[in-house]
């Protein structure tokens, strides 16, 4: 890349801390951004996505300084935000703008809209009253409302005008770039429908950069150039939004895409479903925190597991060292491989002795032992070390052991990772 | 021929606010058989909560009042119970399921005591039996390691194993109904999936049947049966999923179809807001919005239902008889 890019975001890092005890001393951390990197160009609109409790949001107030970051930096045309003082901060806030995910509480219900859009001029230094309602009256009616509404007060409109006036508000100063917050979760589909075509629109009129944070593939699919996937406060995932689509890289992204429901019933039941919850961000899984979900997890290369074999017994091994195998209601080893879905037995004769020693520890009681069996016999690449954002085959990154160059564990075909 | 499990009839429920009486739901039917889905889906404000909440009358009264309309469940009109035999139903065999499971769960009980009081509400057992039943219920909708947690509280959960306690709860005394309310819509889409899985799956063992209110049409495609569209507290279209999803009728659904995100084309939007309720318009309700309107659909009543093709029917003068049929044919394409 020639020109800096509008923002870039390098390896940032924010930790919050936890702290417990009489005397609240910081017990832990929770990682909500942990080291990701991304930027966004000129004239361009990036997407977020993930699930809730992945970082999403912090990283938009991180990037706005909201939020004073952990660690990191973010460059806003070359300049290091994290470095400036009062007054560039100032000059660096009217350059760049915020809508949130919740309109209703967005406005000062005792303010009339004209007022509430008018502050931020205010702030900035036009005080003149004509001036102000001129600008005012001029961006309501960019955003699809009248100039008369600047008199009404916020609870006379519906929510989709309410996100208008937001979205007016933000736009007022002229910003170069705007964050969204998952602008239209709190809308319905039709009024997202006209939110996002008007989003699109003023982007193309105004010339803005958009970073817009959504839990939604369908709407960062409708309004973005690219897209990160983030999964606990790491980006799996950078890609232009048609390919990541069409050929996403990452096995949660890979997941991600699936368990939307696509408006089609004769497409029922296709969904590849994601096991387990999103694990705690004070104590996330070493090496890529997604293995403990991953249906793609990679088998230690010693061993063969047929088709996605190893996930069911990774999964044993995990209940395990959670202290989640009730063996009292599961007595006997049939009965736990059933809980479990593990099959009668493995077809590689290795790897099942080491599977039948640890399912026969675990009847009788000793679940521990059977999960220390597990974990020395079948260590995973993906436990060991978190893998690194590379360049994919696919031609953008991802975070994944499957695509580890030229590596001796990983096979190199993510459309059949069990050969 | 046998009689639906549920059979709701020209259900009205009325709102006294200070601008005017808001008619949520006026003049709603529709039938729900046993082990059937069916789906109620509209944007928010089309009714569709309140004819759910009106079935077991949960609606708060006053203000709000179910004006006229049957609710037959079972043969029993429910409209017509004291609240004293309606309690039978409500939780018994009939059983909820909202949206939000922190606001249905209490925080100062722990979930197994939540379990236990929803049993014993309904049936004369023991205590001890009550929580063994409670065991094998979270146990079944999938609350890992059951006891240890079945002590917890409910801040101890997540959102998406909130909602599979409040599943448990609603299924403590074996509903013939379950409703559940926008269920998944609090959730992220991974543990959504993983819920909708978990609903289809009780609805199997168990045969009971499912009145699914939500507004995104990806999840009716996924579970539903037979979809009801509501515009404005009017059904405007019924039908088969299938026949819903690959031949929509009603302008209104095939709008609520084209605006959907991320499909790789341009969006349409419907343009417009919904009407007042407390003045909703003469006519079809959504004619100021409707792209195919014509002058006819202005004046009188909400169209009658057409047939559209076996139960397929809407209610849009698009399909009535005395309709040119040129334009039918135009409309048709778009």
């Amino acid at each position: 890349m020639t020109d800096d890019p509008l923002l870039a975001v390098r390896d940032l890092k924010k930790h919050y801390p936890v702290r417990s005890g009489l005397l609240r001393r910081v017990t832990g951390q929770v990682k909500a951004v942990d080291g990701i990197s991304f930027e966004v160009r000129e004239g361009e609109t990036v997407g977020l996505v993930g699930e809730s409790g992945c970082g999403k949001s912090t990283t938009a107030t991180s990037v706005l300084r909201l939020e004073e970051p952990t660690a990191g930096d973010v460059y806003f045309e070359g300049d290091d935000i994290t470095a400036y003082d009062d007054d560039e901060q100032k000059r660096f806030r009217r350059r760049a703008q915020m809508v949130f995910q919740d309109p209703n509480s967005a406005f000062d219900p005792r303010m009339t809209v004209g007022e509430s859009v008018a502050e931020p001029l205010a702030i900035h230094g036009l005080r003149d009253d004509d001036r102000q309602a001129e600008i005012v009256s001029d961006i309501l009616e960019r955003v699809g409302l009248s100039a008369d509404d600047a008199d009404r007060y916020p609870h006379e409109f519906s929510g989709g005008q309410k996100q208008r006036i937001a979205l007016a508000r933000a736009l007022i100063l002229n910003p170069d770039l705007l964050v969204a917050d998952e602008p239209v979760s709190a809308l319905d589909v039709s009024v997202q429908a006209e939110i996002l075509s008007l989003l699109d629109d003023l982007q193309s009129e105004l010339g803005l950069s958009m970073l817009l944070i959504s839990h939604d593939l369908g709407v960062v699919r409708e309004v973005c150039d690219r897209v990160g996937v983030m999964y606990l406060g790491e980006m799996v995932e950078v890609a232009p939004t048609e390919e990541l689509f069409a050929n996403p890289q990452h096995p949660y992204t890979e997941a991600l895409l699936a368990s939307i429901p696509e408006p089609d019933p004769r497409s029922r039941g296709e969904a590849v479903e994601l096991t387990g919850d999103v694990p705690d961000p004070s104590n996330p899984p070493s090496g890529c925190s997604f293995h403990t979900r991953c249906p793609r997890v990679v088998p230690p290369e010693d061993f063969e597991f047929p088709d996605g074999s190893f996930r069911q017994v990774l999964d044993f091994r995990l209940a395990a060292e959670n202290g989640d195998v009730d063996t009292d209601a599961l007595a006997g080893d049939t009965a736990l491989r059933e809980e479990f879905g593990l099959p009668s037995s493995l077809p590689d004769p290795d790897a099942e002795s080491v599977l039948a020693a640890a399912i026969s520890d675990a009847a009788s009681g000793d679940v521990e032992a059977a999960a220390d069996r597990l974990a020395d016999a079948f260590p995973t690449v993906c436990e060991r070390t978190d893998p690194e954002l590379v360049d994919t085959e696919a031609g953008h990154p991802a975070a994944c052991h499957l695509h580890d160059a030229a590596s001796e564990h990983a096979p190199p075909e993510l459309t059949n990772p069990q050969d | 021929m046998s009689n639906p499990l549920l059979s709701v009839r020209d259900l009205h429920t009325t709102f006294d606010t200070d601008d005017g009486t808001v008619r949520a739901v006026d003049g709603v039917s529709f039938d729900v058989d046993a082990g059937e889905t069916v789906c109620l889906v509209g944007e928010s404000g089309s009714g569709k909560t309140v004819a759910c909440e009106s079935i077991t009358k949960l609606i708060p009264t006053p203000p709000g009042e179910i004006a006229a309309g049957e609710v037959r469940f079972d043969g029993e009109d429910l409209t017509s119970l004291p609240d004293k035999q309606l309690t039978e139903y409500r939780g018994g065999r009939i059983g909820h399921v909202f949206q939000n499971p922190q606001g249905a769960l209490d925080p100062v009980y722990t979930v197994g005591d939540q379990l236990v009081e929803a049993i014993r509400l309904h049936r004369d057992v023991p205590k001890s039996a009550a929580r063994e039943r409670a065991h094998s219920l979270l146990d079944r909708v999938g609350i890992g390691d059951v006891e240890d947690r079945i002590d917890d509280y409910p801040h101890q959960f997540s959102g998406g194993m909130k909602q599979r306690v409040v599943v448990a709860m609603a299924l403590a005394c074996d509903p013939d109904l379950l409703i559940a309310d926008e269920p998944t819509t609090a959730l992220d889409v991974t543990i959504q999936a993983q819920v909708l899985r978990l609903l289809d799956e009780l609805q199997d063992e168990r045969g009971m049947a499912m009145l699914f209110v939500t507004h995104d049409l990806g999840v009716v495609a996924e579970i539903a049966d037979r979809v009801v569209v509501m515009y404005a507290g009017k059904v405007m279209e019924t039908g088969d999923v299938y026949q819903v999803f690959e031949n929509p009728s009603h302008p209104y659904t095939k709008a609520l179809l084209e605006c959907l995100p991320g499909r790789g084309r341009a969006l349409e939007t419907i343009g417009g807001t919904l009407p007042d309720p407390t003045d909703p318009p003469d006519g079809c309700r959504f004619h100021p919005r409707c792209p195919h309107a014509v002058p006819a659909c202005e004046d009188g009543d909400q169209p009658a239902f057409e047939d559209v093709g076996g139960s397929h029917q809407a209610s849009c003068v698009l399909y009535g008889a005395d309709y040119d049929e040129p334009e039918l044919a135009e409309a048709n394409d778009d």
